[in-house]
């Protein structure tokens, strides 16, 4: 056993390490735990749901572009009732804590989720209101202060667990949206949702995406992602959870560093599925190399 | 059973013009395999994050074969591979041809299962060749290629009755794989066909026409490759039952789809 202390704390839950998954990345952890073991993971963090089940986009739904892809996936779930039945039961038989991500397309259906949720036995919800693929609900909410702010306090009315607010990056400031957060009782921010992108496939003279316009992420939109963490950690006192692009504990590191809490591993997933336990393992070796007793002492001490 | 392996090559080549072969050494992946399956190839190059999925030609022992076209980067990089080097891969992934499920569900349908038909365009040849060698009836396979390129034909003469369709005519029937099967008046108990989507198009159809099933193995882009990210998902008749709504993937709940239960 190591004598490194991984486990970090934030809002009043515990984690054993700081390392989760971005939403959408790893389903309900179902078909990685193939691969990885589960219980290793500070938290799973599922796929986002929504009250109803939704289709989501037609395809071609993803293309790989330089050091990254792009998506437009549209949120397709299975609705609350079948997550419930089926999704959260598989995830409590491993001892890892649960991040619950959920969309809708209006106020009243973020409101109905929550609340939906509120006696589930999952430990905090990550409410997302900013994917760039779905019109209303989810970027709707994400890109003006105001809406960001109102959309956080209604669903802190109903919450039973502590509520991230996951930010968008295509946003003048997200600073900004980050304190509009924060006043409206957020208690905790993730951030980076996907960079909006495009990608043309030459030969066919039309989108490689049926949506034209995806979501980008993986290692290219990384030092997009630590400067916002940095910005969003200098505006507000909320502890955060990075994302954008990491597959190294050197890229959680750095995230770290800027400010978050946590780490979420997303697109690595696809490249391989073990990454998050690479990343476990890199952060625990790097702390005994460098003779530090408690990963805490990193989290945001790049000023 | 799903496995990860960093595979070395044991035999690669070209087979025609675009079109190249991959023989890799595995632990597990091999054994485990079906006619229908695909694997997963990762890019040795950072810059390249999502694996390639590719059908599963031929396994051997521990050997599994991979007979790819070029489309791009990626596939590029794995054309110039040698014997020796190696790449990481993942499988064996999706359903396949479980030809007992598929013995069952057409003997219920009221026919016997003593003659198939295969269909293969293209590069939706090579999954043909492992399952045209599994099965122990009657198979006639048609082969669709643009040219007199005809990769792979020697090796299905082996194991099944080959007639040839060609885009050119310089091979075979001057067309599509559909009307050279009916052409030769080709009847069987049931169909397999991997190809591009007008040809599986006109699969179903001919099917429908004979009163068959068709089981045809479907392509989309993909990211993990084991059923997470919803990338991949084709449309069903019927609500799926892991998604709740009309859509099943193609990497998990296929590659493989009873013809009747999917909207092409």
């Amino acid at each position: 056993m190591s004598n490194v202390n991984l486990g970090v704390n934030l809002c009043g839950v515990d984690f054993k390490n700081p390392v989760t998954v971005a939403s959408g990345t790893f389903g309900s952890g179902m078909e990685y735990s193939e691969f990885v073991d589960l219980n290793r993971l500070g938290a799973v963090t599922t796929k986002g749901v929504a009250i109803t089940p939704w289709a989501g986009n037609p395809t071609p739904r993803i293309a790989e572009t330089y050091g990254g892809m792009i998506n437009a996936i549209g949120l397709q779930n299975p609705g609350l009732d079948t997550f419930l039945e089926r999704d959260i039961p598989f995830l409590k038989k491993y001892d890892t804590k649960i991040i619950v991500n959920v969309c809708g397309h209006s106020e009243e259906e973020y409101v109905e989720a929550v609340k939906r949720l509120s006696s589930a036995p999952v430990d905090m919800l990550e409410i997302n209101i900013s994917c760039p693929n779905v019109k209303e609900g989810g970027i709707a909410f994400g890109t003006v202060p105001s809406s960001a702010e109102k959309i956080t306090k209604a669903v802190k009315a109903v919450a039973k667990q502590p509520i991230i607010m996951k930010l968008s990056p295509n946003v003048t400031s997200i600073a900004d949206m980050a304190r509009a957060c924060e006043a409206g009782g957020a208690d905790a921010v993730s951030l980076i949702n996907t960079l909006t992108g495009m990608k043309i496939d030459i030969n066919k003279r039309t989108f490689a995406l049926a949506n034209k316009t995806g979501g980008m992420s993986g290692p290219a939109v990384k030092p997009v992602a630590v400067r916002m963490i940095y910005e969003v950690a200098n505006a507000v006192k909320l502890p955060i959870i990075g994302m954008g692009g990491i597959r190294s504990a050197e890229d959680a590191l750095e995230f770290i560093m800027a400010g978050a809490s946590m780490v979420s591993v997303g697109t690595a997933n696809f490249n391989d599925p073990t990454t998050t336990i690479k990343v476990i393992e890199g952060l625990e070796k790097f702390c005994e190399k460098q003779g530090v007793k408690d990963i805490n002492e990193l989290i945001g001490c790049v000023k | 059973m799903t496995f990860r392996e960093n595979a070395t090559i044991a035999k690669a080549s070209k087979l025609a013009n675009g079109v190249f072969e991959i023989w890799f050494e595995t632990k597990d992946i091999a054994k485990h395999a079906i006619p229908g399956q695909f694997i997963s190839v990762y890019s040795n190059y950072g810059e390249r994050l999502l694996p390639r999925p590719i059908s599963i030609c031929r396994v051997d022992g521990n050997l599994l074969r991979i007979v790819y076209r070029v489309v791009g980067a990626g596939t590029d990089e794995f054309s110039k591979m040698k014997a020796g080097e190696s790449l990481t891969i993942q499988g064996p992934l999706g359903n396949g041809y479980e030809l007992d499920k598929i013995k069952d569900e057409v003997l219920k349908s009221g026919r016997e299962f003593k003659k198939a038909l295969l269909f293969g365009g293209g590069i939706g040849v090579p999954p043909m060749l492992e399952l045209a060698a599994k099965l122990d009836i009657q198979t006639d396979v048609v082969l669709g290629y643009r040219d007199s390129e005809n990769f792979l034909k020697d090796e299905f003469l082996k194991c099944a009755n080959v007639h040839i369709a060609t885009d050119d005519g310089s091979v075979g029937f001057h067309g599509n794989v559909i009307d050279a099967a009916k052409n030769e008046g080709l009847e069987a108990d049931v169909i397999f066909a991997c190809g591009p989507l007008p040809m599986l198009k006109g699969v179903k159809t001919f099917a429908e026409s004979l009163g068959v099933k068709a089981y045809i193995s479907l392509e989309e882009k993909m990211a993990c490759g084991i059923g997470a990210c919803l990338a991949c998902v084709c449309k069903t008749t019927k609500k799926d039952e892991h998604s709740k709504v009309n859509n099943a993937r193609v990497c998990k709940e296929g590659p493989v789809f009873d013809a009747a239960e999917v909207e092409i």
